[in-house]
Order: structure tokens, then C-alpha cells, then sequence
């Protein structure tokens, strides 16, 4: 017998043959693929009782939806509405929905870091708390012994509640007057308010009471205010409500709106003014409120004898006609557009473009809010009301020593209240160019960045992270790895915002007064802290009258006893309304110098000296660049799908854009498809979008919904931080627009850009 | 000249017979016949104890009811095995002398630690699975899926796959689906199928377990 290699060939069919006759392959191949899903970085949710905390979610700018959050053993599973919580009645939006994603996701900054490469490389050294806050703490103290404290300026996601209170008490306290609020669209309408009302505050509309809103370009399903508010008020959510929209854009909210009235872009307070004048002309004004509670209607006289214009006077310029031609909308609908306004029990006029654009000027601003004045539905059912600033925040004023008092006589770095912008507050937009336009060292020393992600948001980004550049310290107290702290020097991250306490006053749009408070619903993740910790920590190694002006032990305990009398409700439900608000009635409302509504706003800077340019007026934008070269309008548009703000959209939100505003990495601008015809353009074609500011490739999108002449491109694409997952998806429409200071405000009047658009 | 059939020859002498070849074939053939069947399901499982040995009898007895411990929630979801709060309900003195009481007071209850129960019919996390929609939606037993575990003295042993680390329960203990298995039936995805099209008529859609 001779064994061979045919042998053992002929062993190995057999055992082959043999063990396909076994369970063996198959009972391995359903284990290995069992054990391919066992991974021990594969996510394996906990499994157990739900025990659900109320909090407010405070993610995107307008903030301020109440949240009942499902967490099993310590981790956060679900963000649900709160359904009694005054402001959102248990709707919330997709960008709410999807924070536990940001919670859990790899943008989160995990420890304080250092800057070890150049500005924007992204090489970061992990320092220590105590580090962080010595480092933060010598470059002011540095500064202070310089005599500088003026060039330290603080930008912040809000102005209200507690965190924004400490971060002003603590830069009044050191000696700047640099607080500045990030860009938002209800900067306008706020002055607006101001300057007619002589009141400040928040904006409440009364939209769940109102049966006629005329829209002047607000997106208001689209992410505008408080998102959430919104859609607990739409119509289809069981009430019947009047919505004309006015935008060139058959947005989502067109789309569910009554009625559409698609004007030429940036022609809004014409078509106010237009409307104004059918109001007066055939008399249906409110005779009761015109007569006795306002100012400036008619012409006047001051008390040097000076005539003057009024309102009524200044509206025989805008007879419909005209305003037909001006904003391209049939006279007839203008006139029956004024008759059905003016015939509603309570109608209101709103403005505000986009979700979180910060465009458009004091002069729409004040055209639109003459229309709630003429219908007298100011402070009443279904009207408009200030809300104001919240009253909790009454700490004692400090001491501040020489060096501060004289910092604080230091004009404005962004000019708001100096003699040049007297009324305005807050001018984040003007920063780049205050600090191009100072020889020598930077106006602004060092920047702490608390909010807003300035570097994202602000219009013309790439001329704004220049400017930047000059700045020699930028600290950045974000949560995550944003566009902003990505180019700072030091970051101190805050936690996320369900892992932290902060009070949430009255947010935009909201006509109650409330106090909503963010609770920690989960333990902090990562070595983060309190930006409110930072602060007193921060005023406590400065030491002297700063850090005699925090004499709180922490964030936590300053809360509570700013909040002491609000504190139990707010433990218990969640929230506090203040049932004593009621808005006052119109003999007491206003705090104008004439004590009444003003119709010409006394108190408006008016370099010319001119009546019309006190009162409002259409004065149509000078977009820049040669309409030659480009013959487009670029419009950016809100989207509820895309988070606009500050804060990007999560992976799970950016899966439900549709594949025709992003694909893969590629964006979609909308254009008419006449335009694109002309153009030369058909479906999906790549392109390059060309502005003033700079370019982008996208990609065509052919939509009969947009005005001839106009390219639309979604608000909040386009990341260059925040983590790969979300970084590279498109362009920032920011990038491409300019930025206009409208004369007096200084606000941004440019709503949109000119562009053009080439072959690619 | 002849070097090739030369060669020829001599690896024919050399070759070996058919038949010896035929043996290999067969000793092959039933040596991985025999490792397969009984070698390989012995080799796949080890043996494992529960923490404690725990009588569902005794509890039936005194509390009647499988969901006086295995409940569903308010909000729904079920609670499987009970955790320690719920049985300290009870168990938080000794009640009755049982050595194993002794042993779960002295070092779970008086330590505070979850028991580490082993889960027979533990299904992977890809897997959803609503015992609401079954019990309560179809009113169905808890002896149809889990078999006669109500009654039972004493936990039995826990058999673990090595690749897998679920129990063999899920598989069943005969490496063949066929016949009655052992303790209830098997829960691998095609005994679900088979159960759905049998009592509604499809075997339902993916996502309706892979969510």
C-alpha cells in the first residue's frame, strides 16, 4: 500500500465533503455574521426603565422651546416637545429633535485646548482647567495694566438671562464697552420698536389670536423666532388663521400660506407703504388709536415752529400705481390686500427675513410696524407687544476702579450708540471693517467669543476671518468644534446644553412674558464647564473691585438666588409665567418723547435732517458689483431641514434634505427655469456662483417657484468645522454676501447679493 | 530518447490503487462526519452557571403571576428580568432560609450590585422586538415563546456560543431545526417568519425587527 499526495487529497474531499454534510459550515457562517455585529465600538443602546426630565432646549439662536427628554440610565434617547410649556405647546423643530446627536457626536470640544500650530490648523494642546482660566485671566490683566481694557470686547449669543448678564457685569466691571450681540433679523424690528414705542424688549406676536398676518418676507414655518412656536400656531394644527406671504420665493411657508404675493425682492416696505396708503386713502385706519395715541401722523410743528411731515403726507408717494410698478404686484391685489387688513378683527403685519438672517434695514423695519399701528392692534388680542427685558437680573451695582471707568468712556468698537449709530445697540456686521480701518495695532486686543459663531454667520466671511486674524487673542467658550473656535487662540468649552442649568427669558416672537429653565439632563460628558463658572473664576484671579463684583460661590448658586422668588415653580413645572404681565394699555405704553406711538420717530438719527428720511421709506439697497457682470440676484433661504444659526445641522437633520438642495457634497441653487434657459443651464448642471465676495461651485436646480432673475441658495450649508460628518457639504451662502450699513442704523440692509453664474 | 516513458512507468508502479485512495476518501468523509455532529455543537457552547439558582415555582406560587415580576412599564416597554429595586421589594431580610437567598442577600442586596442574570433568549441589539405587541396586542402566552419556565424548580444551565456569546436557547439545542426543541421554541429570525406567516399571513418587513 502506497500512500501518496493523492492520498491525503483524496482525505481532504472526503472531510470536505464530509463537513458539508455537518451543521458546521452553516451554523458558523449565522454565528460569524452575529459576531460581525458585536464590535465593541458598535453603539449598543442601554435598555431600561424611560425616566423623562423637563428642560429647555436652547440649541439654535431663536432658543427657547420647552423639552421633556426620555433618558434611560443616565443617557439621553429622545427630545420630545413639552406639551404645556407656553411657548412651543409640544412642537419643537428638527434641529431640537436631533441635539442628542450633537450631545453624543464627535463635535464636541472634550477639554480646554491650547493652540499649538498656526491660527486655524486645527493642532490643539489639552490644557487644564486651572490653565485655561490663568492664561484667559493674564492676557487681561495684561491688557487692564496697559490701560487697554477697551479693546477687550465679548461676542454673545443673546443679550438676555443670567450667562449674558455676567459676561456684561464682567466686561463693565473690567472696564469695556464691548459687548456685542450676535447678528439676528429681529435686531431691526427690536429698534423699530424702540424708536416708535420707546420700549425695549422682545417682539411678541400674538399669532395664535390673530386672524389676518400679512408676512413681509418672514419664513415664518422655516425656522423663524422660535421654530418650534410656529408650528404649534400653523393653521393645519387645527386652527384657522389668514397668512399672506410676501416673498419671491415659494418657500414652505408660501406654500402653506392662504395667500402668496411674490414681490420684487427687497421691495417689502414699498409694497408696506403702498398698502398704508390704500388704508388712509379710503379712511379704515383705527380712528380712535391714530387720534389720540399718536405722534407724527400728521404733519406737525415742533417747538421751534418748524413744519414737518407726517405720516399720512408721506404716503401720497406711494399710491398703488406706483407701487405696482415698484414691486411688480397687480395694483388690484395691493388694494384688496389693504382692504382685507384693514377690515380684519385682528390683523398684524410681521417682518424679519429668513430664520437667522440678519438682513434688512430699520426703514422695512418701520414700514411694516406703521401697518400694526394704523390698525391699532398694538398691545392687543392678535397684535404686536414688547416684552420686556426680563426684571430678575437687579444685583447691585458694583465699584469700578479708575482704569475701568475709563474704558468704559471708550467708544464702541462696532459704533452702535456712538454719535454715528445713536439708536442702534448692537453692530456685530461693522467689526471687520472697524478693525481694517484702524492704523497701527487692532482695535479689538483680545475677542472672547461666547456665542453666534461669528466666523459661520456673519455676512462676507471670508473678509470677516481676515479681519480676525488681526485680532492677537480670540478665547472661544463653544461647546463645539465651530468655525469660530477653530480659528481661536484658547478654548474653553461650555457644557452642552443638556448638561448644564441656564434660564431661558421670553424668547422672540413669544407675547408672554416666561422664564423657561434648562435643567442638566444628563451628566456632563467630557471635562467641560459652565461658561457662567468660567466668568466668576475668570473676575475671581483678576481679583479687586472685578472680583468683588461676582461674589458668587458658582453659576449655580447665582442662578438660584437671582431666580429665588421664580425658583420653586420653575424646579417643579419647568417654567414661570409671569401672570402680572399684561400689556399696558395705550395711554401708558409709550415712553416716546411725545409719550405716543410715533409715526416720525423723534428719536431716529437723521443726518440729513430730512422728514422723509426720518419717516419710514423705500429706499431700495445699492447691492455692489457691476449689474453688467452680474446680472443675478443671489437670495439666501431658510430651510426648517437646515440648521442656519450658529450651530450646524446634525447628520440625522441633514438626511432629510431633499437630494435637489444637497447631493453628496454638491449644492443646489434654485433657478427659474426661463433663467436657466437663458442662461444656458439645464437640471443638475455644475456651475460657479460668482458674488463680490467670492464664488462657490454648485450645482443647477430648476425651480418654477423662483422669480425670473433670481438664484436662491439655502442658509446654513457649507461647515468647515464642527466634525467630518458635517464639514464639506456645500457652500456658506454667507460667504457670498456683502455687507451694507444702512445710514443711521448701521444695520445691514443687504439682503441679498448680485452674482453670476458660470459654466463650471 | 525513452526518459519520458521511462518515467512514465515508474510513477505508475509508484501510484497508488483506487482502492486505497476510496479509503482515505471514506476516513475523511466520516471522521468530519462524526467531528461535525458530535465535536463541533460541544466545541461552539461553553458552560455556564447562573449567579444564582433561582425557582420560578416558588415565586409563581407566592405571587401568581409571571408579571408580578416580569412587567410592562407605563410608558409600555417590558422590563424583562427584574432589576434589584424590585426585588428588594421583598428580599431585603432574609424570608425564608434558603441558602440561595442567603447567598443574593449577602452579595448582591447588602452590596448593592444588579445580578448578573444570563438571558436565555437574549436577541442581538439589531433586533427590536415589542413584547406589547405580542402579549398584550395578540394575547399571547408567555409559555409559547419561553416554554414551561414558570414552573421550573431551578435555573438550568446557561450554554453560550464562543463566537457569538448568545445563548443556545435562540439556535435551539438540536444543531437541526427540526422536531419539538427543548425549552419552547427557537427564536432565530426564520421561526419568527414562520410564526408571522402562519398567524397573519406574511412574514412581515425588515424594518419591522431591524429598525
Amino acid at each position: 500500500m502506497k500512500i501518496d499526495r493523492r492520498c491525503f487529497l483524496s482525505f481532504v474531499i472526503g472531510g470536505a465533503l464530509g463537513t458539508a454534510l455537518t451543521p458546521v459550515p452553516w451554523k458558523l457562517t449565522d454565528d460569524i455574521a452575529i459576531w460581525t455585529q458585536n464590535w465593541p465600538w458598535t453603539p449598543v443602546p442601554e435598555e431600561g426603565p424611560s425616566i423623562y426630565k423637563k428642560s429647555v432646549c436652547t440649541i439654535c439662536s431663536g432658543g427657547g422651546c420647552g423639552i421633556n427628554v426620555r433618558t434611560i440610565k443616565g443617557q439621553a434617547k429622545k427630545i420630545e416637545g413639552q406639551p404645556d410649556y407656553p411657548v412651543n405647546r409640544g412642537s419643537i423643530c428638527p434641529l431640537g429633535i436631533s441635539a442628542t446627536q450633537h450631545l453624543y457626536g464627535p463635535s464636541r470640544i472634550q477639554s480646554p485646548l491650547k493652540r499649538a500650530g498656526k491660527r486655524g490648523e486645527g493642532r490643539w494642546e489639552k490644557i487644564s482647567w486651572d490653565e485655561a482660566i490663568s492664561t484667559v485671566s493674564e492676557k487681561l490683566s495684561a491688557l487692564r495694566n496697559q490701560k487697554k481694557p477697551h479693546t477687550v470686547t465679548c461676542i454673545a449669543g443673546s443679550d438676555r438671562g443670567t450667562v449674558a448678564y455676567l459676561l456684561e457685569r464682567f466686561l463693565t466691571a473690567y472696564g469695556s464697552p464691548n459687548f456685542i450681540r450676535a447678528l439676528s433679523s429681529f435686531d431691526a424690528y427690536e429698534l423699530a420698536f424702540s424708536l416708535t414705542q420707546g420700549q425695549q424688549g422682545t417682539l411678541g406676536y400674538d399669532l395664535a389670536n390673530s386672524d389676518f398676518i400679512v408676512s413681509f418676507g418672514a419664513e415664518l414655518m422655516d425656522g423663524w423666532g422660535t421654530a418650534g412656536q410656529m408650528f404649534s400656531l400653523y393653521p393645519g394644527n387645527g386652527k384657522k388663521s389668514n397668512l399672506v406671504q410676501v416673498e419671491p420665493r415659494l418657500s414652505d411657508t408660501a406654500a402653506m400660506a392662504n395667500q402668496w404675493i411674490a414681490a420684487k425682492p427687497g421691495t417689502e416696505s414699498a409694497l408696506a407703504l403702498g398698502i398704508a396708503h390704500v388704508i388712509v386713502r379710503d379712511n379704515l385706519y383705527n380712528k380712535n388709536f391714530i387720534n389720540n395715541h399718536c405722534f407724527g401722523f400728521e404733519d406737525w410743528e415742533d417747538k421751534n415752529g418748524k413744519a414737518h411731515q407726517g405720516y399720512r403726507s408721506l404716503l401720497r408717494q406711494y399710491p398703488p400705481a406706483k407701487v405696482a410698478e415698484t414691486t411688480g404686484i397687480d395694483k388690484g391685489t395691493i388694494e384688496s390686500l389693504a382692504r382685507g387688513f384693514a377690515r380684519a378683527k385682528r390683523p398684524v403685519a410681521i417682518g424679519g427675513r429668513g430664520g437667522h438672517l440678519a438682513s434688512g434695514g430699520l426703514d422695512e423695519a418701520l414700514a411694516v410696524q406703521a401697518l400694526n399701528a394704523l390698525v391699532g392692534n398694538i398691545n392687543q388680542p392678535g397684535g404686536v407687544v414688547v416684552v420686556p427685558e426680563p426684571d430678575y437680573l437687579s444685583w447691585s451695582e458694583m465699584k469700578t476702579d479708575k482704569t475701568a471707568s475709563e474704558g468704559l468712556r471708550q467708544p464702541r468698537i462696532d459704533e452702535a450708540g456712538t454719535d454715528k449709530f445713536p439708536n442702534t445697540r448692537f453692530l456685530l456686521n461693522r467689526i471687520p471693517e472697524a478693525i481694517n480701518r484702524a492704523k497701527g495695532e487692532s482695535p479689538i486686543q483680545a475677542l472672547l467669543v461666547t456665542g453666534g459663531n461669528p466666523l459661520y454667520t456673519m455676512p462676507n466671511t471670508e473678509a470677516a476671518k481676515k479681519a480676525f486674524d488681526k485680532i492677537p487673542f480670540i478665547a472661544s467658550f463653544s461647546t463645539y468644534m465651530d468655525e469660530t473656535a477653530q480659528h481661536a487662540d484658547i478654548l474653553l468649552p461650555n457644557h452642552h446644553f443638556l448638561e448644564r442649568y441656564e434660564d431661558v427669558p421670553t424668547p422672540a416672537g413669544t407675547p408672554t412674558r416666561v422664564i423657561g429653565l434648562t435643567r442638566p439632563v444628563v451628566k456632563p460628558r467630557f471635562d467641560t464647564l459652565h461658561i457662567g463658572d468660567v466668568i466668576i473664576r475668570i473676575a475671581g484671579s483678576l481679583g479687586g473691585f472685578i472680583g468683588q463684583a461676582f461674589p458668587w460661590k458658582n453659576y449655580q448658586e447665582f442662578l438660584k438666588q437671582t431666580l429665588s422668588k421664580q425658583w420653586e415653580t420653575l424646579e417643579k413645572q419647568g417654567y414661570w409665567v409671569d401672570s402680572e404681565f399684561i400689556p399696558p394699555r395705550w395711554a401708558r405704553a409709550f415712553n416716546t418723547p411725545s409719550g405716543k406711538y410715533e409715526f416720525y420717530p423723534q428719536e431716529r438719527n437723521n443726518p440729513s435732517g430730512k422728514d422723509t428720511d426720518a419717516l419710514p421709506g423705500f429706499r431700495p439697497a445699492d447691492l455692489p458689483g457691476n449689474p453688467d457682470k452680474m446680472p443675478l440676484t443671489l437670495l439666501p433661504y431658510s430651510s426648517i431641514r437646515i440648521a442656519g444659526g450658529a450651530v450646524a445641522n446634525p447628520p440625522f437633520m441633514t438626511k432629510t434634505v431633499d437630494a435637489d438642495v444637497i447631493r453628496n457634497n454638491d449644492i443646489f441653487v434654485e433657478l427659474n427655469p426661463g433663467t436657466a434657459k437663458k442662461l444656458g443651464f439645464s437640471e443638475g448642471d455644475a456651475a460657479i456662483l460668482k458674488t463680490p465676495a467670492g464664488e462657490a461651485r454648485v450645482r443647477i436646480h430648476l425651480f418654477e417657484g423662483l422669480m425670473p432673475g433670481l438664484v436662491a441658495m439655502p442658509t446654513g450649508l457649507g461647515r468647515n468645522a464642527f466634525s467630518s460628518y458635517i464639514a464639506g457639504k456645500g457652500a456658506n451662502v454667507n460667504a457670498l454676501l456683502a455687507d451694507i450699513a444702512e445710514p443711521g442704523s448701521g444695520l445691514n440692509k443687504a439682503w441679498a447679493s448680485r452674482a453670476s453664474l458660470v459654466k463650471a | 530518447m525513452s526518459t519520458q516513458s521511462d518515467n512514465q512507468t515508474a510513477s505508475a508502479v509508484n501510484r497508488s490503487s483506487g482502492w486505497v485512495i476510496f479509503v482515505f476518501f471514506l476516513i475523511g468523509l466520516i471522521a468530519s462526519m462524526i467531528t461535525g455532529w458530535t465535536a463541533f455543537p460541544k466545541l461552539l457552547y461553553s458552560t455556564k452557571e447562573q449567579p444564582i439558582d433561582f425557582s420560578h415555582k416558588v415565586h409563581i406560587e407566592q405571587l401568581g403571576d409571571c408579571r408580578a415580576c416580569h412587567f410592562f412599564r407605563d410608558d409600555g416597554s417590558f422590563s424583562g428580568a427584574p432589576s434589584l429595586d424590585e426585588c428588594k421589594d421583598c428580599h431585603m431580610y432574609p424570608m425564608t432560609g434558603n441558602p440561595n437567598e442567603q447567598k443574593f442577600i449577602e452579595e448582591y442586596i447588602e452590596k448593592d450590585k444588579e445580578v448578573p442574570w444570563l438571558n436565555y433568549a437574549e436577541q442581538p441589539p439589531c433586533v427590536f422586538f415589542s413584547h406589547a405587541a405580542h402579549v398584550k396586542g395578540s394575547d399571547m402566552q408567555c409559555e409559547t415563546c419561553h416554554g414551561d419556565m414558570g414552573h421550573s424548580d431551578s435555573l438550568r444551565e446557561y450554554q453560550e456560543n464562543r463566537i457569538t456569546g448568545y445563548s443556545r436557547d435562540i439556535w435551539g439545542y438540536s444543531m437541526l431545526p427540526i422536531g419539538e426543541a427543548e425549552h419552547g421554541p427557537r427564536q432565530k429570525m426564520n421561526d419568527c417568519a414562520a410564526c408571522h406567516l402562519k398567524k397573519t399571513g406574511s412574514k412581515g418587513d425588515c424594518f419591522q425587527c431591524h429598525k
